[in-house]
C-alpha cells in the first residue's frame, strides 16, 4: 500500500510537471499579447517594452518556462498582471467556494443518478425504467448554462424558492449544485442501469435468491456493491468534467470561485491566473482518480493496490 | 444441528406424505422466445423419496436445468414460466405459492448449488457474510449463534481452519473449496432436497471425485434426498440410486441405476451410452503407424521450455515474483501423431500449447519442420507459424459474430496471401464439405450454428492452412457426448487423411485415451510421466497419473467405488519469490520409451 502510495505521487508530479509544460508553451504561442493587455491602446511602444522587460516576458520561453518552475517548486505562482496580487493568495480565497460546489454537485449526481440507474434496472423494461432513461437522456443532452438558466428562471424568478445568485447559505448552493450535477447525474443514471443489469444477471445473485434472501437483501448487500465499482472509478474523472462546467455555471450564478476567476483572466490574457488554475485543477482531477482508486479494495477485496 | 425452528414450516413432511418428498405431475415449462412460445419442459413427472439421490441426465438443451429452476421457482423472468402441472413439497404444491412464501422454502427446505463455483459466490461478501446471511434468513438464531452454525457447516465439508476461513473472500479459495462452501451454505439448514445442478463439471476430475464422495457422506448422516443433474454418464453410475434421462425437455427413460446401465430400453439411452467415452475402450486400439516404421523427423518438438510470468510490486514496480507456468518442458511430435498432454486447471500445458503457437514468450527452443523459431526473424516466423495452427475450447467464443464463417475459414489464407479470391472461396467450400458442413452454410454467421457444427468451423478454419500440427486445446471438452464423439471421429478421420500431427491438450482422461497414440501428463508446470498410451494407462507408473485416471468416474454403477482416495492438501502454487526455482524433476526411462519422474514428492 505504502509503496504503492509512493509509485502514485511521483507519477503524479510527472503528470502536473507536465500539464505545466504543455499550458506555458499553449500560452507563450497565443497570438494575443499580455502586454498589449496591461498597458492600454494608448501606450508607447517604449512603455510596453518597458512591462514586457519588467515581466520578464522578453526572455526566450526555456528561461521563462524555468523561472516559472523554480518560483513554483516554493509554492509561488506569480503574480496576477491585472489584479496586482499574488495568485496563490487569489486562489486560496476562492477554492473553498469551487469546493463547496463540487461537492454539492458531487452528492447532486450520485444521489439522483444512482438512485435513477438502480431503480430503473430493477424495474427493468417496463414504463418506469422508460421514462428514466428519456429524463437521464435529456440531462445529458442538455448544455448546462440552459440548465442553469431554466432552473434560475422556474425556481429563483417564478417560484422565488431559492436566490437568484450570489454566496453565503445553503439556499444559494442548491441551483448551482443542481445545474452542474444533471449532466452527470444522466451519465451516472445510464452506467448504473447497465452495470445493475450486468450484475443482476450474475450467478451469484441467482445463489442468493436460491437461499431465500429478501429483494431488499439482494439488491442493496450483493447486486449494489459489485454494480456500483465501475461507477466510482468514472468519479475520479469526473472531476475534469466539472473543471470545465464550473466556470460557465460560476458565471451564470454568480458564484465566487476559481472558474470566474480563470473566465475573467481568459478575458485579459493574466497569464500567471491562466496557469495557476489550471494546475490546481490538474492537482485536483489528479488527486480525484488516485481517491478513487484507493477506495476500490474497500469495496471489492479483490482488487488489491500494487 | 437442529434446523430451521421446525415449527409451522411450508411444506411439512408428514407422516402422511413419507414416502415421497418431492412430487413433481405433468410439470411443461414455457419459455417466450422471438419465434413465440417454446416448451422446454413438457409433462414431466417424477418422485423424489426421502434420501434418494435421482439423477436427472441429459444433453444441454434436455430441460434438466429448467426443470431444477422451476422446482426452485427461479425461472429466468419474464421469459419463462411454468405452463402447467404440479410441484409438491409435502403437503404443498409450490407452483401456487406466492413469492414471500416460496422464499421461505427457497434455501431451508431445498436448498441449490451450481455448477460454476468461481461464479456462484458473491466476489465482495466474506465466506461468513454468505454463509450467515442465510442462516439468519430462515431462523431466529442470533448473530453469533449463526456464526457458530456456520462454523459447524464448514467442518461438515471438510474444510480446515473454518473459523479463519469465514474472513476469506471467494477468491481466496480454490475452485474444489469454493464448491465445498456452496455445499456447506445449501445444507446448513439441513434441508430436505438439495439440488446439485451439473455440481462437479466445472471442477478438475481429482477435486470432483472428492466432492461427489462429500455429497454422499452428508446425504448419509442427514438423509438429504438429492435431485443431481448431470450430463455425465460416470457420475450418475457413481452417483445415483435412480436415473431420469431427458431430452428435448421430455423423460425417454427412467429406473434404478443399474437397470439403466444394464438395459437400457430407449434408442436414446443406448446412443447415449455408446458415445460416452471410457477408459479401457482406447486399450488395444491399433497402434499408430508411425510406432512400426522407423521414426521419421518430428513436425514440431519442444526442447527445455519455459514460460514465466512477472508478478511486479514495490514503488519502483520490481519484479518481486514469478509464475513459473511452464518449467523446462521437452517432447516432440512426429507426422501423423497425436500427443495428448494432460493435467488438471495450473499445471501449464495450455500455456506450453500457447507458446508453440508463438501466443506467449519463452525460453528454451521450439523447432518446427526442422527450423528453430529462436533464431528466425518476424516474418520467417510467420510462414513458419502457417504449419501450426489451433482449435479452441469454447466454440461460441472464439468465433467473431459478426464476421461469416466463410469469411472467418478464408481468413488465415487472406492473411497469408495465399490463392486468388475465387480460389480462396473454392477451397472454403471444399473444406467446408469435408468437415461435415455444407458448402451453402458459408453465408451464415456464428449463432446460427450449434455448438458441434461451430467446432466444426474452427477445425476448417484451422485446416485451411494444410498445417503440420493441429493444437486442440480442449477443443471437445465444451461439447456433448454425441456430438463430442462425431467431432473426435472428424479429427481421427482428417489426421488419416492429411497425416496432421495433434497436440491434444485435455483434462479428460477417457477422451485422452481414445484419441492419443502418446500421453504426456503434466504437474505444476513439468511433465511428470510420458509414454505411449498403453505404457501410461495400462501401466502408469507416477503417482499423480495413477491418481487422474482412478479420479474419473467409471460410467459403469457396477464398478462404484466404495471411497475415493482423500488428498489431503491441495495442489500448491507455481507462483514463487525470485530466486526461488522450483526443483527440477528428471525423467527416467523404465522400458521402452516410457519417462517417468524420478522424484515424485510433490505429489
Amino acid at each position: 500500500m505504502i509503496a504503492y502510495l509512493g509509485r502514485r505521487v511521483i507519477q503524479s508530479l510527472l503528470i502536473l510537471l507536465g500539464v505545466s509544460l504543455i499550458t506555458f508553451a499553449l500560452l507563450y504561442l497565443l497570438p494575443a499579447d499580455p502586454v498589449r493587455q496591461i498597458a492600454g491602446r494608448s501606450a508607447t511602444p517604449q512603455t510596453v517594452e518597458n512591462i514586457r522587460q519588467q515581466l520578464g516576458l522578453d526572455q526566450p520561453f526555456v528561461v521563462q518556462y524555468w523561472h516559472y518552475l523554480t518560483r513554483l517548486v516554493s509554492g509561488d505562482l506569480g503574480r496576477s498582471y491585472i489584479q496586482r496580487s499574488e495568485v496563490t493568495e487569489l486562489i486560496v480565497s476562492r477554492l473553498p467556494a469551487s469546493l463547496l460546489l463540487m461537492v454539492g454537485a458531487i452528492l447532486c449526481e450520485l444521489l439522483i443518478g444512482l438512485s435513477m440507474g438502480l431503480i430503473a434496472a430493477v424495474k427493468r423494461g417496463t414504463a418506469t425504467d422508460q421514462t428514466l432513461m428519456v429524463a437521464s437522456f435529456v440531462g445529458v443532452s442538455a448544455p448546462q448554462f440552459v440548465v442553469g438558466l431554466l432552473l434560475l428562471y422556474v425556481f429563483a424568478v417564478r417560484l422565488s424558492w431559492f436566490p437568484i445568485g450570489g454566496y453565503g447559505t445553503w439556499r444559494h448552493l442548491v441551483l448551482p449544485s443542481l445545474t452542474m450535477g444533471i449532466l452527470g447525474a444522466g451519465w451516472y443514471a445510464r452506467m448504473m442501469r447497465s452495470s445493475m443489469i450486468d450484475v443482476l444477471r450474475q450467478d451469484y445473485v441467482r445463489t442468493a435468491r436460491a437461499k431465500g434472501l429478501a429483494r431488499g437483501a439482494i439488491v442493496f448487500r450483493h447486486a449494489l456493491p459489485n454494480a456500483i465499482l465501475p461507477v466510482i472509478a468514472m468519479i475520479g474523472i469526473d472531476i475534469g468534467i466539472f473543471m470545465g462546467g464550473i466556470v460557465v455555471v460560476e458565471s451564470v450564478f454568480g458564484w465566487p470561485g476559481i472558474g470566474q476567476l480563470a473566465w475573467q483572466a481568459i478575458q485579459r490574457v493574466d497569464i500567471p491566473i491562466i496557469m495557476g488554475v489550471t494546475l490546481v485543477s490538474a492537482f485536483a482531477i489528479v488527486l480525484g482518480n488516485l481517491l478513487a482508486d484507493i477506495i476500490a479494495p474497500f469495496i471489492d477485496p479483490r482488487i488489491k493496490l500494487r | 444441528m437442529n434446523a430451521g425452528a421446525g415449527k409451522n414450516r411450508i411444506g411439512a413432511i408428514t407422516p402422511a406424505t413419507a414416502g415421497s418428498v418431492l412430487d413433481i405431475a405433468n410439470l411443461s415449462v414455457s419459455v417466450r422466445g422471438e419465434d413465440g412460445e417454446r416448451e422446454v419442459v413438457s409433462n414431466l413427472s417424477l418422485t423424489l423419496a426421502r434420501g434418494e439421490t435421482l439423477c436427472i441426465a441429459g444433453e444441454s438443451g434436455s430441460g434438466k436445468s429448467m426443470t431444477a429452476l422451476a422446482i426452485m421457482q427461479l425461472l429466468p423472468q419474464p421469459a419463462a414460466r411454468i405452463s402447467s402441472g404440479k410441484i409438491r413439497l409435502g403437503d404443498t404444491d409450490l407452483t401456487v405459492l406466492d413469492e414471500r412464501r416460496m422464499r421461505r422454502v427457497r434455501g431451508d427446505r431445498i436448498a441449490m448449488i451450481f455448477q460454476e463455483p468461481m461464479t456462484s459466490l458473491n466476489p465482495v461478501l466474506s465466506i461468513g457474510q454468505q454463509l450467515t446471511e442465510s442462516i439468519e434468513a430462515h431462523t431466529s438464531l442470533s448473530p453469533a449463534e449463526a456464526r457458530q452454525r456456520a462454523i459447524e457447516a464448514l467442518k461438515a465439508v471438510r474444510i480446515s481452519e473454518a473459523e479463519s476461513r469465514l474472513r476469506q473472500f471467494p477468491h481466496e479459495l480454490s475452485g474444489g473449496m469454493r464448491q465445498r462452501v456452496m455445499i456447506a451454505m445449501a445444507l446448513a439448514l439441513e434441508p430436505n432436497v438439495l439440488i446439485a445442478d451439473e455440481p462437479t463439471t466445472a471442477l478438475d476430475v481429482t477435486v470432483q471425485g472428492e466432492v461427489l464422495e462429500l455429497l454422499r457422506d452428508l446425504q448419509r448422516q442427514h438423509g438429504t434426498s438429492i435431485i443431481l443433474i448431470t450430463h455425465d454418464m460416470g457420475v450418475v453410475a457413481e452417483m445415483a440410486d435412480r436415473v431420469i434421462i431427458m431430452r428435448h425437455g421430455r423423460m425417454v427413460e427412467e429406473g434404478k441405476t443399474s437397470d439403466i446401465f444394464a438395459r437400457p430400453r430407449a434408442d436414446y439411452t443406448r446412443e447415449l451410452l455408446a458415445a460416452v467415452p471410457r477408459i479401457g475402450s482406447g486399450v488395444g486400439r491399433q497402434k499408430s503407424r508411425h510406432m512400426e516404421t522407423a521414426t521419421p523427423a518430428s513436425v514440431a518438438s519442444v526442447e527445455d521450455l519455459h514460460v514465466r510470468f512477472d508478478l511486479r510490486g514495490g514503488v519502483f514496480g520490481r519484479v518481486t515474483r514469478r509464475v513459473h507456468a511452464v518449467e523446462g518442458v521437452s517432447f516432440s511430435i512426429a507426422p501423423n501423431e497425436t500427443l495428448a498432454l494432460v493435467g488438471e486447471s495450473g499445471c501449464g500445458k495450455s500455456t506450453t500449447a500457447k507458446a508453440l503457437a508463438g501466443l506467449v514468450p519463452y525460453s528454451g527452443d521450439i523447432i518446427v519442420g526442422g527450423r528453430n523459431l529462436s533464431g528466425l526473424g518476424r516474418d520467417e516466423r510467420k510462414a513458419v507459424r502457417r504449419d501450426v495452427q489451433m482449435i479452441f475450447q469454447d466454440p461460441f467464443a472464439s468465433l467473431d459474430p459478426r464476421m461469416r464463417v466463410g469469411d472467418l475459414v478464408a481468413e488465415p489464407l487472406v492473411i497469408h496471401g495465399i490463392a486468388s479470391r475465387d480460389e480462396r472461396s473454392q477451397r472454403v467450400a471444399a473444406l467446408f464439405e469435408r468437415v461435415g458442413l455444407s458448402a451453402d452454410q458459408m453465408d451464415l454467421y456464428p449463432h446460427e450454428f450449434s455448438g458441434g457444427q461451430r467446432q466444426r468451423v474452427c477445425i476448417a478454419r484451422a485446416l485451411a492452412l494444410r498445417p503440420k500440427l493441429i493444437i486442440a486445446d480442449e477443443s471437445v471438452s465444451a461439447l456433448d457426448v454425441s456430438v463430442q464423439a462425431r467431432v473426435l471421429d472428424l479429427l481421427k478421420e482428417l489426421q488419416r487423411e492429411f497425416g496432421v500431427a495433434y497436440l491434444f491438450i485435455s483434462h479428460d482422461m477417457a477422451v485422452v485415451e481414445n484419441i492419443s497414440d502418446r500421453v504426456a501428463v503434466m504437474y505444476l508446470g513439468q511433465i511428470v510421466e510420458m509414454g505411449t498410451r498403453d505404457q501410461v494407462f495400462s501401466n502408469p507408473r507416477h503417482p499423480y497419473t495413477r491418481r487422474l485416471i482412478e479420479a474419473v468416474p467409471v460410467p459403469d454403477p457396477a464398478r462404484r467405488r466404495s471411497r475415493f482416495a482423500r488428498l489431503d492438501q491441495e495442489i500448491p502454487s507455481a507462483t514463487r519469490r525470485i530466486g526461488e526455482a522450483p526443483l527440477k524433476l528428471a525423467l527416467q526411462d523404465v522400458g521402452n520409451g516410457h519417462l517417468v519422474a524420478a522424484d515424485s514428492s510433490p505429489v
